[in-house]
């Protein structure tokens, strides 16, 4: 989350109040402050000039009319805040399709921002190319990406459609061509005068695209494990958010990191038990039911998503006994527990101790390039990047560990695997495992 | 490639005869970044990256004093040229253990150029901690991709160990881990006026580790596939650079690109066609051999690489009917081919098509950083960068040829995949694969349950 704004804390309450420029002007001073201890080290690089357009929809300015500047600003970030809460819960309710697609736009929109922010930094407006290059690069991944997700999750209607089925066997060589024909038109786009600034912003696309574009993939992967893998990493990191900010606000006292002054060492381990305790009840109340538990897949019959299936063992209630020590502590001999809810605690322990990371990270981006939000989709709050820029980190790890600790391999990914081979070699296997199943007892003894 | 420099033919060069030695060289290079300042003007911000000196070693010097300049040039090129490519016959001929680890130093010598280069631009080498965190993150992804082609390739000897195992099921767990502490590291050396030269640096290691390092993984998967698919490439590349520079030499009249004005068309058709023939040679030769031809496979009982099989069908001789046209030209019905002959064309048309404009990527970069070259290592030609710019684009696309057109996936993988799944799964996949395998006829029906 990026850190708190002197906005709601620190603006004089005698400066002009009840109307759209107190908000620009704070932006401007702040950035022209802040910015001048660093202006020194930049050879060069001119800083980005920031934008000065409010887009507070009308009606909220005219509610908190009246109210002093500071807590008009805290009041719009809230009701801001409870609308974004609540178009995620209404997201989640209309299913994983249309998960699949706001997840789309969110990625669509940052990559955007990160980009829009690398033109002004660099005067590169009128370079030519530019935007088509980027947006073609864009594409190009998500082809990519989206096909290797199609191609597994969607086998059989994959292995229904003759003309998919060959854009599934090519896919790796057909995404390759594309991205060589923008790779191609890069080179032939350069521009004697401009060489360095198009190297700069095609460096400058490609790495937007390796934080931005695979991680809101692996977001996608972890979705299709079931939507309980989605819902609670992104609902921990945002309760670790409002944890570590009403905890900073309350008690704050400590500053924790040069960075981001308004971070605090109360707020941070505030957040930490907080979201702990928040993650363990979410963590309770989802696992009961098999439309957040079960994997998602794609039903050929009915053309449909469904989330329909035997609970896994992680998400049947077992029970656990205490150590001794506890036990002497709180009298209760064992505790009914999902094994999820463990899960959950190492989730939030990364959320809460690794996730801010995240956040300093676009801090630190953001003094670089001397911007005070990446854009200004939502008022109060600034860009959908300003949102998501903890998010990243744990979408990464939340796949890694579902990787390693909770499921092996996909086994219809397997089959196709299988399936793919030569004859030969699917006779071998075939025979390896004949023979091993026989030894496990579970095929019949060769009668022989 | 990159394009031919000026030293071999320009007036210029005549005029620095009155000074053979070491001098001569630098001074050539100045008057160079001199003449490139002229697109200097509107790039504000970091200065030109100061040139290296000369290491032509004494002993060449010395056998070429009596030379001009520009002869002098032209044969220290050239005795270079046979030195790598001499060398090059030498490994191949050491093994496929020998060349992963020359891969390996190629890589780590070519990242090592480029960073420096972004050290140099940039003026940060008193950046605190910059160039350990670079090397911190070059060792994570090695040590994320190298785990994945161990635990791929050499399962056997995975399993048998305990400590490798364990470190070969976590291993995205620990990566990702050690990744992490990079980040954080990261983060936690942002220094409040050096902000900005940080990112920088930390964007800059980002895409040349994309660049470099996933790349030269890919051609150790393609080694292992064969030795010939990383040979013929390999060749075909380094041939394309030879045949165009020759025809562009001796026939060249029309400038390809404004980015490199020594380029010119004859070069670069001349280029293709004589790849092409060349490729086709050169895989008649290689594809009669076992050695080159075999998949590379770890013995685990005696823990050495070997290269033994059954060639497959790619590399048995095959009759192809010519058309009707060529026949009556050559007088011949049937032509005999290996197959791989016909799929090496296509990888000679690439080179000869697409590894140009790597050569002109990086002939761009450099120009945008006013650099004449990646770096001094190798006499007469520049850094090992230099060698290697088209061979990037070559090694993704030869990988991503295999995986559409020769091969499906590694079946050792699928079997080891097939073994982690939970026993009912087994089963099921099982039974699939045997109501396909009684499908196609390859499986009779046998008495199974009674």
């Amino acid at each position: 989350m990026t850190e708190l704004r002197m906005r709601g804390r620190g603006a004089d309450p005698d400066s002009v109040s009840g109307n759209k420029e107190a908000a620009g002007e704070d932006r401007l001073g702040l950035a022209g402050g802040e910015g001048d201890g660093d202006r020194e080290s930049n050879a060069g690089t001119p800083e980005v000039p920031p934008s000065t357009v409010d887009n507070t929809p009308q009606f909220l300015n005219k509610a908190v009319e009246g109210l002093n500047p500071r807590w008009k600003n805290w009041w719009i970030r809230g009701v801001l805040s409870l609308a974004m809460i609540s178009g995620f819960f209404m997201v989640i309710y209309l299913g994983p399709i249309m998960l699949i697609l706001v997840v789309m736009t969110i990625q669509i929109k940052c990559f955007q921002e990160i980009i829009d922010i690398g033109y002004r930094v660099y005067h590169s407006y009128e370079l030519p190319w530019f935007r088509t290059l980027s947006w073609y690069f864009l594409i190009c991944v998500n082809y990519f990406f989206y096909g290797e997700t199609l191609a597994e999750y969607f086998g059989a209607l994959v292995q229904r459609e003759d003309s998919l089925q060959f854009l599934v066997r090519y896919h790796r060589f057909i995404s390759f061509t594309l991205y060589l024909a923008g790779f191609c038109m890069f080179v032939l786009s350069l521009v004697k005068k401009h060489y360095r600034l198009q190297f700069y912003m095609f460096a400058w696309t490609h790495v937007t695209l390796l934080i931005v574009v695979t991680q809101s993939h692996l977001v996608i992967q972890n979705l299709f494990e079931g939507m309980i893998w989605f819902i609670v990493p992104i609902s921990i990191v945002i309760c670790n958010d409002i944890m570590a900010y009403l905890f900073g606000f309350f008690f704050g006292r400590t500053p924790l990191i040069k960075l981001s002054p308004k971070k605090t060492w109360e707020g941070f381990i505030g957040g930490f038990f907080g979201t702990l305790v928040c993650g363990f009840i979410l963590a309770y109340l989802l696992a009961q039911f098999q439309y957040f538990v079960c994997p998602v897949e794609y039903n050929s019959e009915t053309n449909r998503f469904t989330a329909d299936c035997e609970p896994s063992d992680i998400f049947v209630m077992q029970k656990y006994t205490f150590p001794f020590a506890v036990q002497n502590i709180l009298t209760w001999k064992t505790v009914n527990l999902y094994p999820y809810q463990i899960h959950s605690v190492v989730l939030s322990t990364f959320a809460s101790l690794i996730g801010p990371f995240g956040g300093f990270f676009a801090s630190g981006f953001k003094r670089a390039f001397q911007i005070k939000d990446f854009a200004d989709t939502i008022p109060g709050h600034g860009g959908i990047m300003d949102r998501f820029d903890c998010q990243y980190l744990m979408a990464t790890f939340t796949h890694v560990y579902i990787a390693s600790f909770i499921r092996g391999p996909n086994p219809s990914k397997v089959l196709q695997q299988l399936l793919v081979l030569q004859p030969e070699q699917q006779l071998s296997i075939f025979n390896a495992m004949r023979d091993r199943l026989r030894d496990r007892g579970i095929l019949p003894p060769a009668a022989m | 490639m990159t394009e031919l420099r000026h030293r071999g033919t320009t007036e210029n060069d005549l005029q620095h005869q009155q000074s053979e030695d070491k001098g001569s060289e630098s001074e050539g290079k100045a008057e160079k970044d001199g003449a490139s300042d002229s697109e200097s003007k509107p790039d504000t911000g970091p200065p030109g990256v100061p040139v290296p000196a000369d290491d032509t070693p004494e002993v060449l010097n010395k056998a070429l004093s009596g030379l001009s300049s520009r002869w002098k040039n032209w044969w220290v090129r050239g005795i270079l040229t046979l030195a790598m490519i001499s060398f090059f016959f030498f490994i191949i001929y050491l093994g496929p253990m020998v060349l992963m680890l020359i891969v390996l130093c190629v890589q780590i010598k070519c990242f090592q150029e480029i960073i420096h280069i972004g050290y140099s631009v940039y003026h940060s080498y008193h950046l605190p901690w910059f160039r350990t965190l670079s090397w911190y993150f070059l060792l994570c992804v090695n040590y994320f991709f190298y785990g994945e082609t161990v635990t791929d390739y050499f399962s056997n000897l995975v399993q048998r160990e305990e400590p490798l195992r364990i470190l070969s099921k976590y291993h995205r767990l620990i990566s990702f881990a050690m990744y992490l502490t990079g980040f954080c590291m990261f983060v936690l050396s942002l220094v409040k006026k050096h902000y900005r030269l940080q990112f920088y640096m930390f964007g800059w290691t980002h895409v040349t580790l994309l660049i470099v390092v996933t790349q030269s993984h890919l051609i150790i998967h393609n080694l292992f596939e064969g030795m010939i698919w990383f040979i013929v490439p390999i060749s075909c590349v380094i041939c394309n650079d030879i045949m165009a520079y020759m025809f562009g030499f001796f026939f060249g009249r029309t400038p390809l690109i404004k980015l490199s004005p020594k380029k010119t068309w004859e070069g670069f058709i001349g280029g293709f066609f004589s790849t092409v023939v060349f490729g086709i040679l050169l895989s008649y030769v290689m594809a009669g051999y076992s050695f080159f031809v075999c998949p590379v496979e770890f013995n685990s009982d005696r823990n050495s690489f070997e290269v033994d099989c059954e060639p497959s069908d790619l590399f048995q001789l095959q009759d192809y009917a010519l058309p009707a046209a060529l026949e009556s030209l050559t007088g011949w019905p049937t032509l005999r081919l290996y197959p791989f002959q016909i799929h090496s064309i296509s990888l000679s048309a690439f080179a000869s098509l697409m590894g140009p404009f790597g050569g002109f990527f990086a002939s761009g970069f450099k120009r945008a950083f006013k650099i004449k070259d990646f770096a001094n290592t190798i006499p007469g030609h520049g850094g090992i960068m230099d060698r290697f710019d088209c061979q990037y684009l070559m090694a993704t696309f030869v990988n991503v040829y295999i995986a559409s057109f020769i091969r499906g996936p590694n079946p050792a993988k699928v079997v080891q995949q097939l073994l982690a799944l939970r026993l009912d799964q087994q089963l099921h996949i099982f039974n699939s694969l045997k109501t396909h395998l009684t499908e196609r006829g390859l499986l009779e029906e046998e008495m199974w349950e009674k």
